[in-house]
């Protein structure tokens, strides 16, 4: 009991302090410059003014990153288990993940533009690509690192290569996909915004929060801009939350990572 | 009863790995069906090696090993492997890692529950059947490892040490465990261990082993009766043979430095 207060009022604390330094920062700004930081007051006002505009930025933003984020737990998935088939494919395809997962998005977004055109299409693309590296890489990690032993005891009792993989492999690369998951979720909506911001379109369904961050910024609507930003963070929170629940529900039960120390 | 037949049977057997050096060389050696065997020795003797070429976890490189009723086309004897580690599931519960041997030849749920049930109740286990492996304790855990071995009914068990990182008075409850189990089973058992008070306790035969490379050194047959229980330990016999075997040993140990 003591503890949960603490884990809710220490950061609570820490927050209101925060808010303090921010409100005392503007009060000592001279009147022609208090526009660079606007109030948390402000921020939630406009907000509230904003909200059908960021409303539906927020969903197209959101609908991006989850197709991103779908499309790269799906294709990470398959590559993971026909890298961890054998070393040889590790070997012949890590160089290239690795030139993947360096490449520039920033630089690769006006090419994306050229071949499938602006729009829900490139932000999918660049959060596929933004998510796609820490995926693929834990959990063909986690396949491969199966326990020594289970594995030369599901040789003994003669298990065929599918037995092994779906009873013995996917079940050790658990932990490590999701640690593979988390990273990827706190990517997935910050990958759907840089999309949007250099590849995303208003044409259709009207763009989502790094196109309207874009639209803001020119017209100078700070108070907007600061929404827009605390809006995505609310979104990547969200995206974390659903991870960390899915995590709970897959490995508290057995995963040392969620081992109670009353037993 | 029916006269002892060779169910195991090294003849010249070698064993290196790649180019490396021999790990076992010139085994010669004969186990009957239902016998207890215990190997002994220093370590790098080859004792887990030896129980890894029986498991056919590896292959022999010169020599011949033969498995009674297994030709090389068909390996048909049921054998069971107990690691030195529980070795279990730690995603699936008590009940399904004891079920998993048969779940992975296809045996139909109802018989698996069946067999799971009444391995369990052997190692003294049936109402843990829902817990996960962490919620055990480390000798409950070589139980749960003991009990998945025995649902396949095996002809050959072979067990690297099983007990080895347990504590005196767990390791001594569970090779009476052990031995009453067997009394019901009859299987053939090579059983690899660094305990000579074990090993004479458990076994008909003890074979001690020297190393650099691997062989045969000593057999000491061990004809203390049966059943034999913790009063046992307290018996002349008993004492004299964990004595003769521990000199044995310690003559094995000083040859090779």
């Amino acid at each position: 009991m003591r503890r949960a207060l603490t884990t809710i009022l220490l950061p609570a604390a820490t927050g209101a302090a925060m808010i303090a330094i921010w409100y005392a920062i503007r009060h000592g700004l001279s009147e022609d410059f208090k526009f660079l930081l606007p109030t948390p007051g402000e921020i939630i006002e406009s907000l509230d003014d904003n909200w059908s505009i960021l409303g539906r930025a927020v969903f197209n933003t959101s609908q991006g990153a989850l197709l991103g984020f779908g499309l790269a737990i799906l294709v990470s998935s398959l590559l993971a288990l026909f890298m961890s088939l054998s070393s040889l494919v590790r070997i012949a395809l890590y160089p290239y993940l690795m030139i993947l997962q360096m490449t520039p998005i920033i630089i690769f977004a006006p090419i994306l533009i050229l071949w499938v055109g602006p729009g829900l299409q490139s932000v999918v693309i660049i959060t596929f690509l933004i998510c796609f590296f820490p995926l693929v890489v834990n959990t063909t990690q986690g396949l491969i690192s199966a326990d020594r032993n289970l594995v030369e005891l599901f040789k003994m009792y003669r298990a065929s290569r599918w037995q092994e993989i779906r009873l013995l492999r996917i079940p050790s690369a658990l932990p490590y996909f999701f640690t593979g998951l988390r990273i990827a979720a706190v990517l997935a909506p910050i990958g759907a915004l840089v999309g949007d911001y250099t590849a995303g379109s208003s044409a259709g369904n009207g763009g989502g929060l790094g196109f309207q961050a874009i639209i803001y910024s020119s017209q100078a609507k700070y108070p907007a801009l600061f929404a827009t930003a605390a809006v995505t963070c609310i979104l990547g929170f969200v995206f974390v939350a659903v991870v960390l629940c899915m995590s709970w529900f897959a490995l508290h039960k057995w995963h040392d990572s969620y081992q109670r120390t009353d037993t | 009863m029916t006269a002892p037949s060779p169910i195991v049977e090294f003849k010249s057997v070698t064993k290196s790995y790649g180019d490396g050096p021999l790990v076992l060389d010139g085994i010669d050696f004969t186990a009957e069906s239902g016998e207890f065997i215990s190997l002994i020795g220093p370590s790098g003797c080859g004792k887990s090696t030896l129980l890894r070429l029986i498991a056919d976890l590896s292959p022999i490189s010169s020599g011949s090993l033969n498995i009674a009723g297994n030709t090389p086309e068909s390996k048909a004897t049921e054998l069971a492997f107990v690691f030195q580690e529980p070795t279990l599931l730690p995603w699936q519960t008590v009940a399904n890692n004891v079920e998993l041997p048969q779940k992975l030849r296809h045996v139909s749920p109802p018989e698996r529950a069946t067999s799971r049930d009444r391995a369990l109740q052997l190692v003294h286990l049936s109402d843990r059947g829902d817990a996960y492996p962490r919620q055990l304790s480390g000798g409950q855990k070589m139980r749960v490892s003991i009990a998945r071995s025995l649902t396949l009914d095996p002809k050959i068990l072979l067990l690297d040490e099983p007990f080895g990182a347990l504590d005196e008075m767990t390791r001594e409850h569970l090779n009476e465990e052990l031995l009453e189990i067997r009394e019901q089973q009859g299987w053939t058992a090579f059983f690899v261990t660094h305990s000579v008070a074990e090993a004479v306790f458990l076994s008909d035969r003890i074979v001690i082993m020297s190393a650099n490379p691997g062989k045969i050194a000593h057999e000491v047959v061990v004809d203390l009766p049966r059943p034999r229980t913790s009063d046992t330990r307290l018996s002349r016999p008993y004492q004299n043979l964990v004595a003769q075997v521990s000199d044995l040993l310690r003559s094995v140990e000083e040859s090779k430095s």
